[in-house]
């Protein structure tokens, strides 16, 4: 071995000079549960700069709307944020009824309401037990897909499919409340709860996990509003701008609940708040069953907006008349514009139909919560570390589906 | 609520002002795209307004109308509870010409709502940071939301992108993995091993 003859100073003049590097973080890592791309310009392990590329499932859904029928978007929709469809598809049929100018029967307003909120359980749910996983925690994951199955064995009861429902329909619903509807989901939110009771206590005292999460992608208030931040991440950071407390839609000014907020905005706070989502979800789909009527219908009484029942079709020339102009002419919407927001898994999800008055829309232009929030990422992870991204990724809750359309 | 903020924009740019409407209760301004971005500062800015955040901004095609498109900008202020939808004509009935001025100094969200917009219906917005496309990639033909665009039409095949600085992209090369000093360029095979080890055609019997 040869002798070691260097001197401090000469180690010193042949160090090569601090040169950054660009690292390709995606479209398909494993830390990242979604198709997004991350270019950073990293200095040793601290990010100089990043550049979020989104786009990977861009399936021109706004096109393909513009083919069909109005009700022909519900699958659409629903492929949107694939994680809670049918908050998506009672989005949709908000739109369209506030252009249409209807108001849904009681009925179908809680039921909405009760299956909404179940959504909004599984996607945040879904998102904190991703969030999670990716920091090496994979036994919350395991404990929240149980409890994300038990509602998908609803969601399967009542719409026939497990992930993509279709089950909104423009003025109403596509069938009434099972039976046993109640009792089942009664049932499933206590599991949850217990679910989420047990996640709280193995994880808020688990430093490994604090320290990956807290005062990690901190954002001020004023950046986040400034981004067009909506739901628990803006919540997050402190400001408590909540579609359902603020802009009431179906009838959540008639139920109790609170809207948690964070202090910090960190990815701790955005973690916390959609665990607190969920308990405060069981709130109001306690209080729904509660009012959720037994009988009556679920569909607006009006022949050019909904379609016949079926016995009806195959036995009166009326009601097949009616089913033929629906499905083939689509149903006629006035001419005109309207933006409809709703309180989604993610955030305020909006839609702008715009008609021209035929039974296919001019332009659908679905506002995606989680668009503008992964716009807020290159502002997050600027300046933190390479390991902090995926904290930062996780807890932002980017459905690549949502975001690229 | 917001009708107030109507006649605000009314009295405040009375020559910008080209129509008004509320239909089901959606208060809506259309304005001269030139003043765009005075009027959109002024309602960031103003007390009465309040405009906090840009909630959202696209554009729809009209093919047949002169200006062609309409861009479309919702507003809504968290102070005080109201939205407000701003719209403004611009572009000639080819589709050229279609230009406005970026929000992307008075609201962040503008940033990736303007490139939306840009790739889908090839608006362009002058004054903004990073205009390039967003959801689709960078030899994308055309701008699908137009009307104009077939759905059916079928994109070129994109050829190796020509990038600079590309040997410094990751991945690195045959040395990538290899702890430092070990190249693999080091260690030359002997010929019959090399045969043996990359599957040549000689040990094969």
């Amino acid at each position: 071995m040869e002798p070691l003859e260097r001197t401090l100073d000469d180690i010193e003049a042949a160090e090569p000079q601090r040169e950054t590097m660009l690292v390709n973080i995606g479209p398909s890592h494993p830390c990242t549960h979604g198709t997004v791309r991350i270019v950073v310009e990293i200095d040793g392990e601290s990010i100089q700069r990043a550049d979020v590329q989104v786009g990977f499932l861009h399936r021109g859904f706004e096109k393909m709307a513009e083919r069909g029928t109005w009700a022909q978007v519900f699958p659409y929709v629903d492929r949107c944020n694939y994680v809670s469809p049918l908050l998506n598809n009672f989005g949709y049929a908000l739109a369209c009824e506030k252009l249409l100018g209807i108001q849904v029967p009681e009925r179908c307003v809680y039921y909405r309401m009760v299956l909404s909120e179940l959504a909004r359980m599984v996607d945040h749910l879904t998102c904190t037990g991703a969030m999670v996983m990716e920091l090496a925690a994979f036994t919350p994951f395991l404990w929240m897909m149980k409890g994300r199955d038990m509602v998908y064995d609803i969601f399967e009861e009542e719409t026939g499919a497990r992930v993509t429902h279709s089950f909104g329909r423009i003025g109403g619903v596509a069938k009434p409340p099972s039976r046993g509807f109640k009792e089942n989901v009664a049932a499933v939110v206590v599991k949850l709860l217990e679910i989420v009771d047990e996640v709280k206590r193995l994880l808020y005292g688990t430093r490994v996990f604090l320290d990956r999460v807290e005062n990690v992608g901190v954002m001020a208030a004023e950046d986040a509003i400034s981004l067009g931040w909506t739901g628990p991440t803006l919540r997050a950071c402190g400001v408590p701008y909540d579609v359902r407390r603020a802009h009431p839609y179906l009838a959540y000014d008639q139920v109790e609940f609170d809207v948690p907020v964070g202090q910090a905005g960190d990815c701790y706070d955005r973690f916390a708040v959609r665990l607190e989502e969920v308990i405060q979800s069981a709130r109001i789909i306690e209080q729904c069953l509660e009012r959720l009527p037994d009988e009556g219908p679920v569909c607006v009484d009006d022949p050019r907006v909904v379609l016949p029942p079926k016995d009806k079709v195959y036995t009166t020339i009326e009601a097949t008349i009616q089913h033929f102009k629906l499905i083939m002419e689509g149903l006629k919407m006035p001419a005109g514009e309207v933006y409809s927001y709703t309180e989604a898994g993610n955030g305020e999800l909006g839609f702008y139909i715009v008609s021209d008055g035929s039974g296919t829309p001019y332009r659908v232009r679905i506002r995606p919560p989680c668009f503008l929030i992964t716009g807020g990422l290159e502002h997050l992870i600027t300046g933190a570390m390479v390991p902090d991204i995926v904290p930062c990724f996780g807890s932002l809750n980017m459905i690549g589906g949502e975001c690229d359309r | 609520m917001a009708q107030a903020l109507i006649e605000l924009l009314q009295t405040k740019f009375a020559d910008a002002v080209q129509e008004t409407h509320a239909m089901r209760g959606d208060e809506t301004v259309v304005v001269d795209p030139t003043r765009w971005l005075e009027i959109a500062r002024c309602l960031r800015d103003d007390d009465q307004a309040q405009m906090s955040v840009l909630v959202d901004l696209t554009a729809v095609d009209f093919p047949d109308r002169d200006p062609r498109f309409e861009v479309v900008a919702h507003f809504h202020s968290l102070g005080l509870g109201h939205r407000l939808r701003l719209k403004a004509k611009v572009g000639k009935p080819d589709g050229s010409g279609a230009q406005i001025a970026s929000l992307t100094s008075l609201w962040a969200s503008a940033n990736w709502l303007e490139r939306e917009c840009y790739d889908m219906l090839g608006v362009q917005f002058s004054g903004h940071p990073d205009l390039r496309r967003i959801l689709l990639y960078p030899e994308f033909e055309g701008h699908p939301l137009r009307k104009d665009y077939p759905a059916h039409r079928t994109q070129p095949l994109v050829p190796y992108r020509e990038a600079e600085n590309i040997e410094k992209l990751p991945p690195f090369g045959p040395d990538e993995g290899m702890p430092f000093g070990r190249r693999w360029r080091d260690w030359v095979p002997e010929e019959d091993d090399a045969d043996e080890l990359l599957g040549g055609s000689k040990g094969q019997h």
